[in-house]
């Protein structure tokens, strides 16, 4: 008698089934996934890739203008142009992966309802697909940089440059867990969903993306609503990117590492729910 | 011991009835609140029925199988009966309330074809999408790329767009795809219903091929018998979330059909069975009896004794009779039968021959019709039911016959004589 082996086992019972070794078996899948997103959205349109920069080009422009000259909230000693554009790529990497996520079980439920792979799949593609984004909107700011740093308009790049793909990581896992929860409980609560929508420009607000944080009075370093303003998990990371690239504002490691412990909690919840809710959520959808 | 590819363990799944869940997360509130205080709920339609916590649907009651590699079943039963969650359980889309279920092998399942097909992605794209959604690798897809796009007869469009495509052209190349997986077990749920004709043989004679060359575990949900029977070695018959019955392809058709077990019996008592309303019983039959048989067999090539017995009420009509020689998924064969019968009035018991050399091995149901018509053609019907079941077994004669394939129907028609 040779003895049975199985491959998976369904068991009704348990109530999480995460299972990280198929995952790296979808890697395929990931990929093509990311390609069918990044391939879709620029097809039929006129200028392609290009809209991945204009969006955050124009928010800029926007920025520097009415925030930056005409109120007068941009940083003291950088160009505005370039302050706020490091400020909304940056912001951008979050909170695309949550807008891109925050619907992935309603969106994808036609395939999820025929065919089973790991789930997860969806959530990391979208969150690869948001670094291409920023890929392209990085090179762009790049140009730009390098005019500041050769015309001497007084930006300092230095050695932190190197903590930037570790922030990229953070805000992107940030980002991405946000979005998976919204998406566990929008298979519910559709109400969710018009929360994403406001909240995260209301998240934008309450960052340092539109204006600086290190030339208000009411939260630099020291003042009363500094602590508070800093456990924004966002905050810390958009302040290294800056520093790392602009030498303005500084860095808070404390706070930084909070931000770091803030979003493995929030992945550890994110990945529960999500492994929760794949299994049965086409019954309540 | 065979080697088992799935075994499935105790499994129910359970639904809530009624409303589940406002969609609002006020909704919810509002109907909770509204309970609290003993109120009507807010949300509820008028007149609609309000369901208990625990209340709840059993899609799939307490069932267990065990399926063995290389075999093809056929999973047939009444809509409701639990196909389609089945399928869902063992494709793991949706998770079983309780129990277990063992899976040995990669899983392709063709619950839909073309999955996740993206409107704006070329058919090639699509192909390699689709095959990575269903497990495949980009290499595995990259070796049978060619025999899919060949299979699919898109070749000349699949540097197009999928939004061009006709509907017939994206589920045939969903189809190919899904069909050149080289996973251990294939689970089709009527993927066939579209396409033309041709498509449609091409696409059953693949699956036959992976199902009886290839060796691999398939699992096909239909309603069509004649493709069941032509696919699969085994059936598992649901009903009501629970198996009815395992066995034998036709008797699982016989069982699903008729909706009784084929049980061999020479003797039927047809007083209880229920007869279409346009029937007037004004002839009604009550019994038949197979008289040269103990349990319903005939010898192939044998003339069946057959005893019936009617009771005719005092203002019937002329009585004419046929008997509908049917298949058992009951599509029917051929008729047989007799322009008048003398009757008296009351119990009638009498004996009659069915020649039955034209059939092919195998259980038949006949159906029997007593009726009048008119010059004209217009039938007055007596009496219609199922009235006996037979069983024609192989003997001397029926050598000829031993290969038979399925394919050739269930009738042996006069033979083909050579003009001298």
């Amino acid at each position: 008698m040779t003895e049975q082996k199985w491959t998976a086992i369904v068991d009704g019972s348990k109530s999480n089934n995460f299972d990280f070794k198929e995952i790296a078996k979808s890697k395929d899948l990931i990929f093509l996934w990311v390609r069918r997103n990044f391939v879709s959205r620029y097809k039929q349109t006129i200028l392609g890739p290009a809209w991945a920069v204009i969006q955050p080009f124009f928010t800029t422009v926007v920025y520097s203008v009415f925030f930056g000259n005409i109120a007068g909230l941009g940083a003291q000693g950088v160009p505005n142009f370039i302050f706020y554009f490091c400020g909304t790529i940056i912001w951008n990497v979050f909170s695309g992966c949550l807008n891109n996520n925050a619907n992935t079980f309603i969106t994808n439920k036609h395939i999820f309802s025929k065919v089973y792979f790991p789930r997860l799949v969806m959530p990391i593609s979208a969150a690869i697909s948001q670094f291409i984004n920023f890929a392209i909107q990085f090179a762009f700011m790049l140009i730009f940089w390098v005019y500041y740093l050769v015309s001497d308009a007084g930006i300092s790049p230095n050695i932190y440059i190197l903590m930037v793909p570790v922030v990229l990581v953070q805000l992107a896992l940030l980002g991405m867990s946000c979005g998976v929860i919204v998406s566990s409980l929008t298979t519910k609560y559709r109400d969710l969903q018009m929360v994403v929508g406001f909240g995260v420009s209301l998240w934008s607000y309450c960052s340092p993306v539109a204006y600086d944080m290190f030339s208000r009075s009411a939260l630099m370093p020291g003042s009363k609503f500094y602590p508070l303003y800093m456990l924004n998990p966002v905050t810390p990371g958009i302040n290294i990117f800056r520093y790392a690239f602009l030498g303005t504002g500084q860095i808070d490691w404390l706070y930084y590492a909070i931000s770091w412990i803030f979003t493995i909690v929030i992945l550890a919840i994110a990945i529960r729910v999500f492994s929760r809710v794949e299994k049965t959520f086409l019954d309540t959808i | 011991m065979k080697e088992l590819a799935i075994k499935v363990e105790n499994v129910s799944k359970e639904y809530r009835l009624g409303m589940i869940g406002g969609g609002t997360l006020k909704a919810e509130l509002q109907s909770k609140i509204a309970k609290l205080f003993h109120k009507d709920d807010p949300n509820l339609k008028i007149g609609q029925k309000v369901y208990g916590k625990n209340e709840k649907f059993l899609a799939l009651d307490d069932l267990s199988l065990e399926i063995n590699k290389g075999e093809a079943i056929g999973i047939i039963g009444h809509n409701g009966a639990g196909k389609s969650t089945l399928l869902k359980l063992i494709c793991r889309v949706t998770a079983p309330t309780s129990g277990k279920i063992y899976i040995n092998g990669r899983i392709t399942s063709m619950l839909e074809v073309g999955t996740g097909f993206h409107e704006e992605l070329t058919g090639r794209e699509n192909v390699y999408l689709n095959g990575a959604i269903l497990g495949m690798t980009k290499e595995e897809i990259d070796e049978c790329f060619d025999e899919i796009v060949e299979f699919s007869e898109v070749g000349q469009f699949i540097d197009t767009p999928v939004k061009r495509y006709s509907s017939g052209m994206r589920v045939k190349l969903g189809f190919a795809v899904a069909s050149h997986l080289n996973s251990e077990i294939m689970i089709m749920d009527e993927v066939l219903a579209v396409g033309d004709v041709n498509f449609q043989n091409k696409c059953i004679n693949r699956m036959r091929r992976v199902a009886k060359e290839e060796g691999r575990t398939v699992l096909y949900v239909s309603h069509n018998m004649a493709t069941v029977k032509g696919l699969c070695d085994r059936c598992i018959v649901l009903k009501r979330g629970k198996v009815a019955f395992v066995g034998p392809v036709e008797d699982a058709i016989s069982v699903y059909v008729q909706n009784e077990k084929y049980d061999n019996t020479s003797y039927f008592d047809l007083t209880q069975v229920k007869r279409p309303s346009k029937c007037n019983l004004k002839h009604k039959l009550n019994s038949v009896e197979i008289l040269d048989s103990k349990n319903g067999t005939v010898d192939y090539g044998e003339k069946v004794h057959l005893r019936l017995s009617w009771t005719s009420k005092p203002e019937a009509d002329k009585l004419k009779m046929k008997f509908i020689i049917k298949c058992v998924d009951l599509t029917p064969v051929g008729i047989s039968l007799l322009d008048e019968i003398n009757y008296t009035e009351g119990e009638n018991v009498r004996d009659f021959v069915l020649d039955t050399s034209y059939l092919i091995p195998g259980r038949y149901a006949i159906e029997n019709v007593f009726y009048n018509e008119d010059e004209n053609g217009n039938a007055e019907y007596y009496d219609r039911c199922i009235c006996m079941r037979i069983e024609i077994l192989h003997s001397d004669q029926s050598t000829k016959l031993k290969h038979w394939f399925k394919d050739w129907g269930n009738a042996v028609l006069p033979c083909i004589t050579e003009l001298s």
